[in-house]
């Protein structure tokens, strides 16, 4: 019987190296499972494949004229050669042609360093240009929004082009011209101007032509340290990259993830960084002393004090937990614990909320949603209910502190009244930044950011996903987790967790839809939760 | 008569009428015999109608000379999608005319033969794609498309054959490249005019999506006369490979220049000195392209050659569309070259980087080479980017356009260098 099957794989060889992909693999997809790179400028795996820029030429044994990699199928018993002299030389053609018209202006170029022209002209160029002739000029255009477009250095990949017409849906950028005469240019006056996916373009053009005017001129991308991170802006959860100099973040750019963003991000969320930069920043504990100041104490002195108190409450009184949706599972759910132990008690947390979706509409599954906070899902989860309005203020009002613990993490708290906390038993105010609230509280705990920590972040689907450390922590803050960890440890004279990971896994005993979870097979794309959401259930109400 | 001459040595099948306002008119042209080989057709069905054509070997006469019939015969038979028939009347090629004389004098010509191939393929409608600059031809085919239907030889049942085929006439907006079929296919889509890379085959996934067949003006022009009188007659012309007659469009420096019909096969030298008179004032001759400004050039000692496909070839150029443009030895070489790619680096669309850089680039170096300014190395870069502009891109207009440089510099490298030597003995610079 399978012998009768239509056999749904073909076998080739790349460079001699035998490989066996399904039917309709293009060259240039089996060369990427091998390891080897063709180079190419119009492809793009998340856009159609014009077979344009000619880069991606590829020898096929026997074939009368080299291949497009970018679209031409694998077919059975084909050898494909991408390093005979035949593809190289046709590549240095074809990159010498772009050499006519780029120009060399790389020095003040924002690209350089990260542009597939001058990697490839590195890599595979002419050693000398044989162009004496005037480069064509066209100049700079204002495309609106946050992007520049710099037409001489424009390779007509067509990209943008496309980007904009099969994944935003929303064409407003076309080829004008036709020859090397060819510009990208917007149809109206008002260009990209607030369309919130047309960053995405600065991203996959290939050269310096499309330039963000938040990034121009900031840092040569050479000087760049950049880590893997979750886009903390929104719900969605996009996988990014926090691009550093100095400590300073100096850009956001997203990170390929086929089951969260692909390889987009809005710009809403991109452009939303400044603030992991801020530097009024809490730096060191505060314990409030007997003269009723707050003054500097080293961690293991607060740390005493806050386990001491705490236990002298526990099961006395009542437990208010005011949290964060931008601080990771591990602290949310670490403090969460800290409460059940306490004497349960009240949870809640503030987040700002946009009246709309913004869906991204050639991969609908990506969206700016309404909580505009990463970690909502994950607060949640962990007890903790939402309070307050859409613009992340008030609903503090109800909680009764009378008397009680009350714990605030991450909440900067601008909005409440003086008397806030007054009446506690005990106040720990434990944040990133000092606020006017820390004026009733007892103790004060210095936090890191989820930039500056190692972590994970529950998206609106109940995706886990892991970000790392982006930039240092100022002074002596550190991540909630590992100071609750030791207040864990206190009260439940265990070991505190020593990584991150470790505090992950202790989530998974108290929380039963984190259990199974673990770092590793949260991995870099991400892990669904173990919750009983029944999608078929949800939607259809006759089954139950 | 063969417009504007004619000649005893002409086989006037396609070219009977040109110059008589009255075949523009059905009723003359009925009167005549035309719309007979529809009918013909209709009764034959369409398969019949394919094998008809595949026998008469009659092969593209929009350059590339593929047969027809065999053309045809890719068109799925029972895909369940709507076919369409595009004709391609965007006669852009510099020396390419013949078209242009066909849409102008015989409209119901061109409109008989598209429907019938129309009928063979199971299309349901023909689109005249024809370019923007065709007023007068616009306006002759169009009121001729409208006779047609009036008379109910094109739209719903067709000659009460229950058959339904529309005719539309759509005009370009002037570009060269769409007449390149898949580009002709984006700009009648209302796309921009660049050509789509193949795979996916037109006749699979053509115009909107459906299976699409395009034919050349002439070629479809020939259909009506291959049904009516049978693939064999047609073979009694032209030669074994090379069936049947073919328009010959003479320009340049001659005696006679217009449109002459001849069996393919005929010889270059006869069609020049006999055909069209030779070359006026007592000049010599110096260069022919065979083929329409795309194809390598012949010398002045290569010229003794068959016109037919293969021996064009077996000489080093193409046939194309037998548009042939003699030049006398007043010519500049160097500067007609640098015209022609002019004219391919303005047309480029712009897609393929070896295209759109390269062309423009021999432009400059051209000129430069004409000013005064060039070096021996120079010819040297020249070719090296032809061989890159060759065979890299999606379309041939690269070809195209480094065919004519690679060969002149071949065949009368001694012009290009007495430019760069200080511009003297050479006729070159005489005319310049």
């Amino acid at each position: 019987m399978a012998a009768n099957e239509p056999k749904n794989t073909v076998t080739c060889t790349i460079n001699g190296r035998t490989i066996e992909v399904p039917k309709g693999t293009r060259i240039i997809e089996a060369a990427e499972q091998l390891g080897v790179g063709i180079p190419h400028y119009c492809y793009h795996p998340g856009l159609s494949a014009p077979a344009m820029c000619r880069m991606c030429l590829v020898e096929i044994e026997g074939a009368p004229k080299l291949a497009p990699a970018c679209v031409t199928e694998v077919a059975d018993g084909q050898s494909i050669l991408t390093e005979s002299p035949k593809a190289r030389e046709a590549r240095e053609g074809v990159l010498e042609f772009y050499l006519v018209n780029h120009p060399l202006d790389c020095p003040i170029c924002d690209q350089a360093g990260e542009c597939k022209l001058q990697d490839y002209v590195a890599a595979e160029g002419r050693k000398h240009g044989r162009t004496i002739e005037p480069k064509r000029i066209f100049g700079r255009d204002d495309f609106g929004g946050d992007i520049l477009y710099y037409g001489n250095r424009c390779i007509m990949c067509t990209r943008c082009v496309r980007f904009m017409r099969e994944v935003a849906q929303d064409d407003r950028l076309c080829v004008v011209q036709r020859g090397n005469r060819s510009v990208i240019d917007t149809f109206f006056r008002d260009g990209l101007e607030n369309s919130p996916w047309a960053g995405n373009i600065v991203d996959i053009c290939p050269v310096g032509a499309l330039v963000s005017k938040d990034f121009l001129h900031k840092a040569r991308v050479w000087d760049l340290d950049r880590y893997p991170s979750i886009c903390p802006n929104c719900s969605q959860g996009c996988n990014i990259t926090i691009d550093t100099r100095d400590d300073r973040v100096m850009r956001l750019k997203p990170r390929a993830n086929p089951d969260v963003n692909s390889y987009w991000m809005c710009d809403y969320g991109r452009l939303r960084y400044e603030w992991i930069n801020r530097e009024d920043r809490l730096e060191t504990p505060l314990v409030r002393n007997d003269d009723g100041v707050l003054a500097d104490a080293s961690w293991h002195d607060a740390a005493l004090v806050l386990i001491e108190r705490l236990k002298a409450l526990r099961g006395t009184a009542p437990v208010v937990i005011v949290g964060s949706p931008v601080h990771a599972n591990e602290d949310l759910g670490l403090l969460g614990r800290v409460g059940d132990l306490l004497g349960g008690g009240e949870r809640v947390f503030r987040s700002a909320r946009a009246e709309d979706e913004v869906v991204l509409p050639g991969f609908p599954k990506l969206a700016r949603r309404r909580d505009l906070a990463a970690n909502v899902r994950g607060a949640e989860l962990f007890g903790y209910r939402r309070v307050g309005g859409d613009d992340g203020r008030g609903g503090l009002d109800g909680l009764s502190t009378a008397g009680a613990v009350l714990i605030v993490l991450g909440d900067e708290l601008l909005d409440v009244p003086e008397t806030f906390g007054q009446d506690a038993a005990f106040f720990v105010y434990m944040g990133e930044y000092p606020s006017p609230a820390m004026r009733n509280a007892h103790l004060v705990l210095p936090v890191t950011t989820f930039a500056e920590q190692e972590g994970t972040f529950t998206n609106y689907e109940g995706r886990v996903q892991r970000f790392w450390p982006a930039r240092h922590a100022p002074g002596l803050a550190r991540p909630a987790w590992q100071v609750l960890g030791v207040v864990l440890a206190g009260l439940e004279d265990t070991t505190a967790p020593a990584t991150a990971g470790d505090a992950f896994l202790r989530l998974g005993e108290h929380f039963a839809e984190l259990a199974g979870l673990s770092y590793a097979v949260i991995g870099t794309r991400g892990a669904l939760i173990n919750e009983p959401v029944d999608l078929i259930a949800a939607t259809s109400t006759e089954v139950r | 008569m063969a417009y504007p001459y004619r000649h005893e040595r002409e086989t006037r099948i396609l070219s009977e009428y040109f110059g008589d306002p009255e075949a523009r008119r059905l009723a003359v042209w009925r009167a005549r015999g035309g719309y007979a080989a529809l009918e013909k057709a209709l009764n034959m069905g369409p398969d019949a109608v394919i094998e008809e054509v595949k026998k008469s070997g009659l092969r593209g006469r929009g350059g590339a000379g593929f047969p027809t019939g065999v053309k045809w015969s890719f068109m799925p038979k029972d895909s369940g999608k709507p076919h369409y028939l595009l004709i391609n009347a965007d006669e852009s090629e510099p020396g390419a005319f013949k078209d242009r004389e066909l849409l102008r004098w015989t409209p119901h010509q061109v409109i008989e033969g598209a429907l019938i191939g129309a009928y063979a393929i199971r299309a349901q409608h023909v689109y005249i794609y024809m370019r923007g600059e065709f007023f007068e031809p616009a306006q002759i085919v169009a009121r001729a498309i409208e006779e047609a239907y009036e008379a109910g030889l094109a739209g719903k049942d067709i000659l009460g054959a229950g058959v339904n085929i529309d005719v539309t006439l759509h005009l370009g907006a002037g570009a060269y490249i769409c007449g390149e079929e898949t580009a002709l296919m984006n700009s009648l889509e209302g796309r921009r005019g660049q050509p789509r890379i193949k795979p996916p085959f037109p006749a699979a996934v053509g115009a909107f999506g459906m299976p699409t067949t395009i034919n050349n003006v002439e070629t479809v022009s020939t259909v009506p006369h291959i049904i009516k009188n049978g693939g064999d007659w047609y073979r009694s012309f032209g030669t074994e490979k090379s069936p049947g007659t073919k328009l010959f469009n003479m320009s340049g420096h001659l005696v006679r220049r217009g449109n002459f019909e001849l069996p393919l096969g005929f010889n270059l030298k006869e069609l020049i000195y006999d055909v069209c008179g030779g070359i006026p004032d007592g000049r010599k001759l110096k260069a022919v392209i065979p083929g329409g400004s795309s194809v390598p050039i012949l010398s002045a000692d290569e010229i003794d050659i068959p016109m037919d496909y293969e021996s064009v070839a077996r000489a080093g150029s193409m046939l194309g569309t037998a548009s042939v443009i003699v030049m006398d030895d007043r010519t500049n070489i160097v500067k007609t070259v640098r015209r022609i790619v002019e004219f391919y680096a303005h047309e480029s669309c712009g897609q393929c980087t070896p295209c759109r850089e390269g062309t423009a680039w021999l432009v400059k170096i051209l000129r430069r080479i004409e000013s005064g300014q060039g070096t021996e190395a120079d010819l040297d870069t020249l070719l090296d980017l032809g061989r890159n502009m060759t065979g890299t891109t999606i379309c041939v207009l690269s070809d195209s356009a480094a065919a004519p440089v690679a060969s002149s510099i071949k065949k009368f490298r001694e012009e290009y260098l007495a430019l760069i030597r200080g511009g003297k003995g050479s006729a070159a610079t005489v005319a310049a």
